[in-house]
């Protein structure tokens, strides 16, 4: 090994990697038993479509753009195409810098994922993959910059750990661009939409927490106590969040719904997100129970809102995600991450950025989203035909149905005489 | 009394469901149904075995109705159903000799109507 690499280090972070990979199908799972079974495949595929697409974006320049030096907005072209990503470490990182660019764009792709859920069952795919590959750099890119590669938010002195403001804030807000500007499903007001696999949607919100492990614990990109820290409270605050929804469904409905559940493990995920290296357990714990909150109370009004902003990105990562960047501002311990205090400990300037970062990363994602689409939506249609929406995107865009009888299925042969004969 | 039965897209069902609640037609039975009624067959690749899906999902629906209901059953039904290419489905009208309740024993008219309330 090359000197400065450390080996339990780049262990780690190896297999962090595959967990965070594995976040993007198990969304896939996730938003695939949320919608109507015959849009199945296609919520999946926008899924698989945003790895091919945003993995080929991040080397192309996304990774430069976030974490080449650059200004405090966006990133140079430093390491365009993968220029100077090499099996060296970065400057005060113990792992290569190819392990780092891989970690990171595992990042990338389970981000731009998050998005389709705004617009599952009616936009098109060919448009979701231009969007895809758009938003992962313009909106993705420069978010991480600002938080993760020496951007003006990380040079103030706001504190994100694993993505609240990239990943969660920018999800969420962007969703909500999405909705606004491709609009609601064709029935959406007049008829119930069910999801048509519960268990899809517990399978994958499993799956999914499994991987955060790996998205929080390899945030340290290190096998050390920030790491530690950061992988235990991600078992925390989930919990938490998990024992809180239940009392809120037995309060509201007097039953404790499966998918209730399925949504709390995401938002208590998404909670300790920014917070996870920074709060003692003790906090995590605490920060699980008040993210519940407001990310319930959002998902109860939505279905009263006109915009249809489908499966619930907006509540469960925009919310929940502000919730946890607040609340480093708040109970910040030096004493547990070494790096500053929140107001409850004296620092009230850790609040302030806190707050900042929230501001500026709902105010650019929202915009630019709404902006790129607007664009997008110019230049091509953004929705399939009102009567594509009602047969269902499966068939329509791929060709395929996820439930295939197969009875009355004929075998078509490649040459036009042997099926004739 | 007539047996009206209609064979439709399934994704048209909500449509359907309306049209004939806007009627005032409140009993029928649904059930999914695959058919092929001359429509342009669909083409599905799986893994590189192309498929030609003679038969298409539809909608089948019964509705029991007295003499005077037929037509807007009827009408009902077309409204909802109707996209205007080919695979619409059929609306058919049977006789019926006998109708009853089986709660109440009511017999032909008297079970056909709506309990009100």
């Amino acid at each position: 090994m090359t000197a400065g690499i450390d080996t339990g280090d780049t262990a780690w972070v190896m297999m962090a990697t595959a967990l965070v990979l594995l976040m993007t199908p198990a969304l896939g799972l996730f938003y695939a038993g949320l919608v109507r079974s015959k849009n199945t495949l296609n919520t999946f595929m926008m899924c698989l479509g945003a790895i091919a697409v945003a993995m080929v974006t991040w080397a192309l320049v996304g990774y430069s753009f976030a974490f080449d030096a650059g200004n405090g907005i966006i990133g140079g072209f430093g390491h365009a195409l993968l220029s100077g990503v090499t099996l060296e470490p970065r400057a005060g990182q113990t792992i290569p810098h190819l392990l780092f660019f891989a970690f990171q764009a595992t990042f990338c792709i389970i981000t731009t994922a998050l998005v389709c859920g705004a617009v599952v069952e009616r936009m098109r795919f060919g448009a979701f993959l231009i969007f895809a590959a758009l938003w992962s750099v313009l909106v993705y890119a420069v978010l991480a910059h600002w938080v993760f590669g020496g951007g003006w938010l990380q040079a103030g002195g706001a504190l994100d750990f694993a993505g609240g403001v990239p990943v969660e804030i920018a999800s969420g807000f962007s969703a909500l661009a999405a909705a606004i500007v491709v609009g609601p499903r064709r029935d959406w007001g007049r008829q119930a939409f069910l999801p048509h696999n519960a268990m899809f949607v517990l399978l994958g919100a499993g799956l999914l927490w499994f991987g955060w492990f790996g998205f929080n614990g390899g945030s340290a990109l290190a096998a050390n106590r920030t790491g530690v820290l950061a992988f235990v409270n991600t078992l925390l605050c989930p919990a938490c969040t998990l024992a809180v929804w239940f009392v809120l469904d037995l309060l509201r409905t007097k039953r404790i719904t499966a998918i209730g559940a399925a949504t709390a493990v995401i938002v208590g995920c998404v909670a300790i997100t920014p917070a996870a290296g920074y709060l003692s357990p003790g906090w995590a714990m605490a920060l699980g129970v008040v993210a519940a909150l407001p990310s319930y109370a959002v998902i109860v009004l939505r279905p009263r809102w006109r915009v249809d902003e489908t499966l619930d990105v907006l509540a469960a990562h925009g919310t929940a995600g502000l919730v946890g960047l607040l609340f480093i501002g708040l109970v910040a311990q030096i004493g547990w991450n070494g790096v500053s205090d929140g107001l409850l400990y004296g620092n009230a300037d850790q609040l302030l950025w806190q707050a900042l970062a929230v501001a500026g990363a709902v105010a650019y994602a929202f915009v630019v989203t709404f902006a790129l689409l607007k664009a997008l939506g110019a230049l091509m249609p953004l929705r399939v035909s009102p009567s594509d929406e009602a047969i269902g995107l499966d068939v329509i865009s791929h060709g395929e149905e996820a439930y295939a009888t197969g009875e009355g299925a004929l075998l078509v042969l490649q040459s036009e005489s042997a099926s004739a004969a | 009394m007539k047996l009206v039965i209609g064979i439709f897209r399934p994704e048209k069902t909500n449509d359907v469901l309306e049209a004939l609640y806007h009627a005032d037609v409140r009993g029928f039975s649904m059930s999914r149904v695959q058919g092929h009624g001359g429509e342009l067959e669909r083409v599905e690749t799986y893994r590189g075995t192309t498929v030609r899906m003679d038969l298409s999902e539809k909608v089948r629906l019964e509705v029991a109705v007295s003499d005077e209901f037929v037509e807007p059953t009827v009408s009902a039904l077309r409204e909802g159903a109707r996209t205007g290419q080919v695979g619409d489905g059929k609306i058919m009208v049977l006789p019926l000799d006998q109708v009853m309740r089986i709660r109440t024993g009511e017999h032909d008219r008297g079970a056909v109507t709506p309990v009100s309330n």
